[in-house]
């Protein structure tokens, strides 16, 4: 460090902001080389909360290791989960039964909807607005007691298995879920009146935190930071699975790449979630929830990519399998990651305040970049 | 393009390259020596335009290490991966390719803590997640791990 502060020009100032800083969500430690009150540089530390899952994973079987994955993007643990179910499922080349296959996009969208209350909540109180971090957790919780009922945990579910998902759903889930999308309709429309409509909120977005498309691409930006620079990218659309292709929703789509145009597309994403779970909850097919695997699972020898649109972007998961019991290696392409590797690039000319919002609207999840 | 059409183009390319055509998508391999050369020519080909690099990672094979790049064109929607042998385990050594797409100076500083492997004219090659003083490549199968009690 003392090498990084000589290397600075004269008048220079080297601020660290975390690991230990609210506004970081977690355990980020930004280095950030200021002139006056304009950003330079911001250069990320990382490893706060490194566990090394992808060593770990090594010697964990093709069950076990999913149960790791939930403990990385913890806000979306379903739909990690889930990239795990797949790839494992394309290695043994199993067909799931049509059942568990909508439960696991009920379950992926109603994490959506729940990740991105809680990134709504949490940004509008970065930007110093806290009422609305009590407004998101009161529809958040409708979630997690849904999730709880089905799943038995209500963060990291552990749920999604290869070959379906671990239990089939209660008795009562459609009726709660119908109740909570009932529910978050009369309360998206208090969402837009208290935040997107409020011009103090406006003015700290808007013009903050420009990214191109081509920039934004060459960064290996993905979901709603991509999609709000105007350049197509979700999974669900390029490379369906699971049966993405059966239901009608739209890819939201904004050509600002601001602060502003991240939280628009986040704020449409929720609308879409809540139409995708309209659509299946009255069309869960019958019969068995997960499919038929021997006790051990071995994947034959080779190499299997899977990817899935979590709430952050684009989840992959590689496997290279010698045909063991164990993953030989395993590696996870997590959005967080390659998403805070354009924060330098936003908030270069930038003022000290805005770095908080364009982090919060990067919706970094810590754990998710260090693994 | 399809895999047949993608195979040619980069034979074009780099004749020297060979493929392996069972996975999903079209494997490369080439020699690390030959990669910045082709990483420039992948993006910049008109009728490639890999533009979006997706995924970094290294594995290590005990003989040797590759380094594998996932790919993808946005406007194209065609996908290849890329292995480039690392021979020299004690010395790895591969051109960065942080100049033509950007994402890869963070992906190449967890591999260069990770697994060990130099990125020659990186800007920054540091520890990215351990401290600057941690002995070992922990993704190296030859990597005692002491902490780790979960064994299968």
């Amino acid at each position: 460090m003392i090498e990084e502060v000589a290397a600075t020009t004269e008048g220079d100032l080297v601020i660290n902001i975390g690991p230990q800083h609210p506004s970081t969500h977690g355990v980020l430690h930004l280095f950030v080389t200021m002139n006056g009150e304009t950003i330079k540089k911001v250069e990320p530390h990382l490893g706060y909360i490194h566990r090394s899952i992808e060593k770990m994973d090594e010697s964990l079987s093709y069950r076990q290791f999913i149960y790791s994955t939930s403990r990385m993007d913890y806000l979306s643990s379903h739909i990690n989960n889930h990239g795990c179910a797949l790839c494992v499922e394309k290695g043994l080349q199993l067909e799931i039964p049509p059942r568990a296959k909508v439960i696991r996009i009920l379950m992926d969208e109603l994490t959506r909807i729940a990740s991105h209350c809680l990134w709504w909540g949490a940004l509008a109180m970065d930007v110093g607005a806290l009422t609305p971090f009590f407004h998101a957790f009161r529809e958040r919780e409708m979630i997690n007691d849904i999730m709880e009922e089905s799943c038995g945990a209500r963060l990291t579910m552990n749920y999604m298995v290869p070959g379906g998902v671990m239990f089939d759903i209660q008795p009562n889930f459609q009726k709660h879920v119908k109740e909570f999308v009932a529910h978050f309709k009369t309360k998206i429309g208090e969402y837009d009146e208290m935040v997107t409509n409020n011009i103090i909120f406006q003015r700290r977005m808007k013009n903050v935190g420009y990214i191109s498309p081509e920039d934004a691409v060459s960064y290996g930006c993905t979901g709603a930071v991509l999609r709000a620079s105007g350049v197509k990218s979700d999974i669900r659309k390029i490379a369906p699975y699971d049966g993405y292709e059966n239901v009608k929703f739209e890819e939201p789509l904004e050509m600002a790449g601001d602060c502003f145009a991240r939280y628009m597309v986040r704020m449409k994403e929720m609308m879409q979630s809540l139409s995708i779970v309209e659509q299946l909850i009255d069309n869960i097919p019958e019969g068995d929830f997960v499919a038929k695997t021997k006790a051990v699972l071995k994947l034959p020898k080779g190499e299997f990519y899977s990817r899935v649109e979590t709430a952050r972007g684009e989840f992959g998961v590689y496997i290279v399998s010698e045909g063991g019991l164990t993953p030989y290696r395993i590696k996870f392409r997590s959005p967080g990651f390659s998403n805070l590797s354009a924060l330098d690039h936003m908030s270069r000319g930038q003022k000290i305040g805005d770095l908080v919002a364009i982090m919060g609207t990067l919706d970094l999840v810590i754990p998710d970049i260090d693994r | 393009m399809i895999k047949e059409e993608l195979k040619t183009k980069i034979s074009e390319l780099l004749p020297t390259a060979t493929f392996d055509e069972t996975g999903e998508w079209l494997n490369v391999l080439i020699d690390a020596k030959e990669w910045l050369p082709l990483a420039t020519q992948l993006r910049n080909d008109v009728s490639l335009q890999f533009d979006f690099l997706f995924c970094v990672t290294a594995v290590d094979w005990k003989t040797h290490l590759s380094m594998v790049y996932h790919l993808r064109a946005t406007q194209l929607e065609h996908i290849i991966v890329v292995k480039a042998k690392i021979a020299d385990r004690n010395n790895a050594e591969i051109e960065s390719v942080c100049k033509i797409w950007r994402t890869a100076e963070l992906h190449e500083l967890e591999a260069y803590d990770l697994m060990g492997v130099k990125f020659l004219h990186h800007p920054g090659l540091r520890r990215l997640f351990l401290t600057d003083d941690w002995v070992g490549y922990p993704l190296r199968k030859d990597y005692v791990d002491e902490v780790n009690m979960i064994k299968l």
